[in-house]
């Protein structure tokens, strides 16, 4: 049987009645991309006070951040968001767990928080490889100027870090991006979803997951050229990452 | 829903190890496998193929790092059959069954991330290596195979071994193919008996198990194993 | 250099047989020369398709297509034929079975016009209509009342066409959560998630009757569509392989044993939890296991 190519189905109506296949996937794109920046922030949020947390000279702190990375490394992310998306709202009190599965937009907010706690462990690996590369002498120094714990992080410690995991962080969040496709699972329609429902109205398989490729492609082009413009102006003469 | 029935799970055990821990593990090793031997393969391309082949196999590697496995998971299962017909001038698509697809997939899309593994490996050798190699007259391939890259896979096998960590992880996803992989029999078991809570915190649970341990085993492996510069 | 060596090894099996005396085409030819068929199968299609209480794939429509295997056998003269069951769901079972990774589909497909630009069906063996099931208690009752409500399907159905069509038509602003299996679309009734599941109502009565609690369930009186046909679904432009499913299945509907495997799925307990869904077989049923169709037009079935 052979295969009947139309490249011209993108500029007819969808079904779903908001326009064209085009714009179903440009919309699947946006939801994409704004899932992936919330993930993202939470994931730097919480990742950043993870990896800070391992740092600090005190047990139950690095306990609790071992926890917290161990925890969210180890279990795959799928099972991840169907924990968060099925199991959270049985377990918790029934009010709440019927506000939350009422929720309109509830596979978009879950997503959000499930990969963002997922990357987090993940960023926060990277900020302790930050922490630990800078020389003992910064911490000290920054005691020697009378300066507390937290001031030390704030003023010398975690800016240097930062700029020296910024590579890494770069692929992370390219990372973030990619793992929204996971959410089709619960429900979230994104870029991925969008070109599963394009092949299931219209059967043209290979147009439809072509253009989620090429789509992928470009947002992954745009954010590595994005973060390379970063790494230069951030960057500390003399240092490795330079 | 007021009541959970743990006992659900002491019901499916066989099934849930036996159909789907199998399937998730047999295709994590073989994928593994595949995939190094691939991904070592395309690093030397890179290294030494030649522009042509070294541009190839780049484009390789970015293009599978730049996709979500999601999609690549939906290419190769819908796509293959056609892909093999057009390369093999068959007269109708070439018949590629579940196991053999996600075989495909995984080897594939995982050997991009264990090129990349092995690429910065062959980085990390000190050039003194080759040269000594090349003093003692050995070729480029007998130095490549009997100096450097055992050495390279001596330093690289903790990173190795959590990349197929993460390949295990992975696997969980052909469940958009309905595929039963370990996470997929625990689906069909939450879905069938209405034991959603039951079932998806206990495959948590076993993922945690598997992949601590293992991780951890990596770790006291790494230490063993380092090659003191 | 590999891919020619691949490529040799390839043409090599895909060589006509030599067994056959006449030529065979299309999946009759792939068959003889595989040595095996593979069969669709989908996982939560009560009474139709489904898994049993040991995972393995059960159902009215599976056992029809036993019959077809038994007429294959006898036709390609294979008497050790593999059958292989391989499970698909709503939204693969089109794209596998043109790529050729299975060879027929067996299961709760419509028979419609749309369809029918991409693949070939047999014959009828049920009618059905897309309805909608709400718990007891809500106050939604007909179509217009799911408006601004959250309501789920599987993807890759009729059903979920049907109410996409029926939310843009009649402007209801429905939130369409789409499931990725007939059984997840219930589930996500069941939990609460959405106020309605639309599908058809022979697969609606099925799960409801399986359910923890049948009677805190309503189907509605209200349908998307005319009941129409399920039957087995075949690649397109492959009228030997269509002729022999089409001659299998009209003899074993006109036979009386059309009428036991009827009953034995519909009238009696079913595995795995022994319901009986008590389903008689309707007048329009009893008229197209007379006359055996595979008309896509469902008033064809009325008259």
């Amino acid at each position: 049987m052979t295969y009947n190519w139309n490249w011209r189905i993108f500029w007819e109506p969808s079904p779903e009645g908001i326009g064209t296949y085009w714009d179903m996937l440009l919309g699947g794109l946006v939801t994409t991309l704004e899932v992936s920046a919330l993930a993202w922030i939470v994931a730097l949020a919480m990742g950043c006070i993870m990896g800070v947390l391992r740092t600090v000279p005190s047990r139950l702190a690095q306990a609790v951040g071992a926890a917290w990375v161990e925890l969210f490394r180890n279990i795959p992310l799928l099972v991840q968001l169907f924990l968060w998306y099925f199991v959270l709202p049985e377990v918790v009190p029934v009010a709440l767990g019927d506000w939350m599965k009422s929720l309109q937009s509830a596979p978009f907010v879950i997503s959000a928080v499930g990969i963002g706690c997922f990357m987090s462990a993940r960023v926060a690996e990277q900020v302790r490889a930050g922490l630990g590369a800078l020389p003992r002498g910064q911490r000290m120094a920054g005691t020697a100027l009378g300066l507390t714990l937290p001031q030390t992080y704030r003023y010398v410690l975690l800016p240097m870090a930062f700029r020296i995991v910024l590579p890494p962080l770069t692929s992370e969040m390219i990372s973030t991006v990619k793992n929204t496709s996971v959410a089709l699972t619960i429900g979230l329609v994104e870029l991925t979803a969008r070109a599963r429902a394009m092949q299931e109205f219209s059967f043209q398989v290979f147009e439809a997951f072509t253009a989620a490729t090429v789509a992928y492609m470009v947002v992954n082009l745009a954010a590595t050229l994005l973060m390379r413009w970063l790494e230069r102006r951030v960057r500390v003469p003399g240092y490795v990452a330079a | 829903m007021t009541g959970f029935d743990w006992g659900v799970i002491w019901r499916s055990l066989p099934y849930l190890f036996l159909d789907g821990m199998r399937f998730s593990l047999t295709l994590t090793f073989l994928a593994a496998a595949g995939g190094v031997v691939l991904g070592t393969g395309i690093a030397l391309l890179r290294l030494a193929g030649g522009r042509v082949l070294g541009a190839v196999a780049t484009g390789y590697v970015n293009l599978m790092r730049s996709l979500p496995l999601v999609l690549v998971i939906f290419w190769f299962y819908f796509l293959v059959p056609y892909i093999g017909q057009w390369a093999t001038g068959a007269s109708r698509p070439v018949q590629v069954g579940a196991f053999a697809s996600s075989l495909l997939t995984f080897t594939l899309f995982e050997a991009a991330y264990f090129s990349e593994i092995v690429r910065a490996g062959i980085g990390s050798i000190p050039r003194g290596q080759m040269a000594a190699g090349f003093a003692l007259g050995l070729t480029y391939r007998q130095v490549m195979g009997s100096v450097i890259l055992p050495q390279v896979f001596r330093t690289m096998l903790p990173v190795l071994l959590t990349q197929t960590i993460v390949l295990f992880q992975d696997t969980s996803l052909v469940y958009v193919l309905s595929i039963t992989d370990f996470m997929g029999a625990a689906s069909k078991v939450a879905q069938r008996d209405g034991r959603l809570v039951e079932m998806y915190v206990f495959a948590a649970v076993i993922y945690f198990a598997v992949c601590y341990a293992a991780s951890q085993g990596v770790r006291r492996l790494g230490g063993r194993i380092a090659i003191i510069r | 250099m590999r891919l020619a060596a691949l490529a040799l090894v390839l043409l090599a099996l895909l060589r006509p047989g030599t067994a056959a005396a006449e030529d065979l085409t299309g999946t009759l030819q792939k068959i003889k020369e595989t040595g095996a068929v593979v069969i669709g199968v989908r996982d939560s299609s009560i009474p139709f398709s489904y898994l049993d209480d040991r995972q393995k794939p059960i159902g009215f429509a599976v056992d029809i297509c036993m019959k077809v295997v038994d007429a294959l056998k006898a036709r390609l003269d294979m008497p050790g034929l593999k059958v292989t069951l391989t499970p698909v769901t709503g939204s693969t079972r089109i794209p596998l079975l043109a790529n050729g990774t299975i060879d027929m589909e067996c299961g709760s497909t419509t028979n419609n016009p749309a369809r029918q630009k991409q693949v070939a069906f047999s014959n009828t063996y049920f009618l059905t209509a897309s309805r909608f099931v709400t718990k007891e208690g809500t106050a939604v009752t007909d179509i217009d009342s799911l408006r601004g409500k959250a309501v789920a399907s599987a993807s890759g159905t009729t059903n979920i066409a049907q109410l996409t069509a029926v939310n843009l038509t009649w402007k209801l602003g429905i939130n369409i959560l789409t499931a990725r299996e007939h059984a997840e679309a219930f589930l996500l009734v069941e939990t609460g998630r959405a106020v309605a599941c639309v599908m058809d109502d022979v697969l609606l009565a099925s799960f409801i009757a399986g359910s923890k609690t049948p009677g805190a369930y309503r189907i509605s009186e209200d349908a998307f569509s005319q009941p129409e046909p399920y039957s087995i679904m075949l690649r397109k432009d492959d009228p030997a392989f269509k002729q022999l499913v089409d001659g299998a299945t009209s003899s074993l509907f006109r036979s009386p044993e059309g009428r036991v495997l009827y009953n034995r799925w519909f009238t009696q307990p079913i595995p795995p939890r022994n319901i009986n869904l008590n389903l008689p077989m309707s007048p329009q049923l009893e008229r197209a296991f007379q006359n055996p169709t595979d008309s896509a037009d469902p008033d064809h079935y009325n008259s």
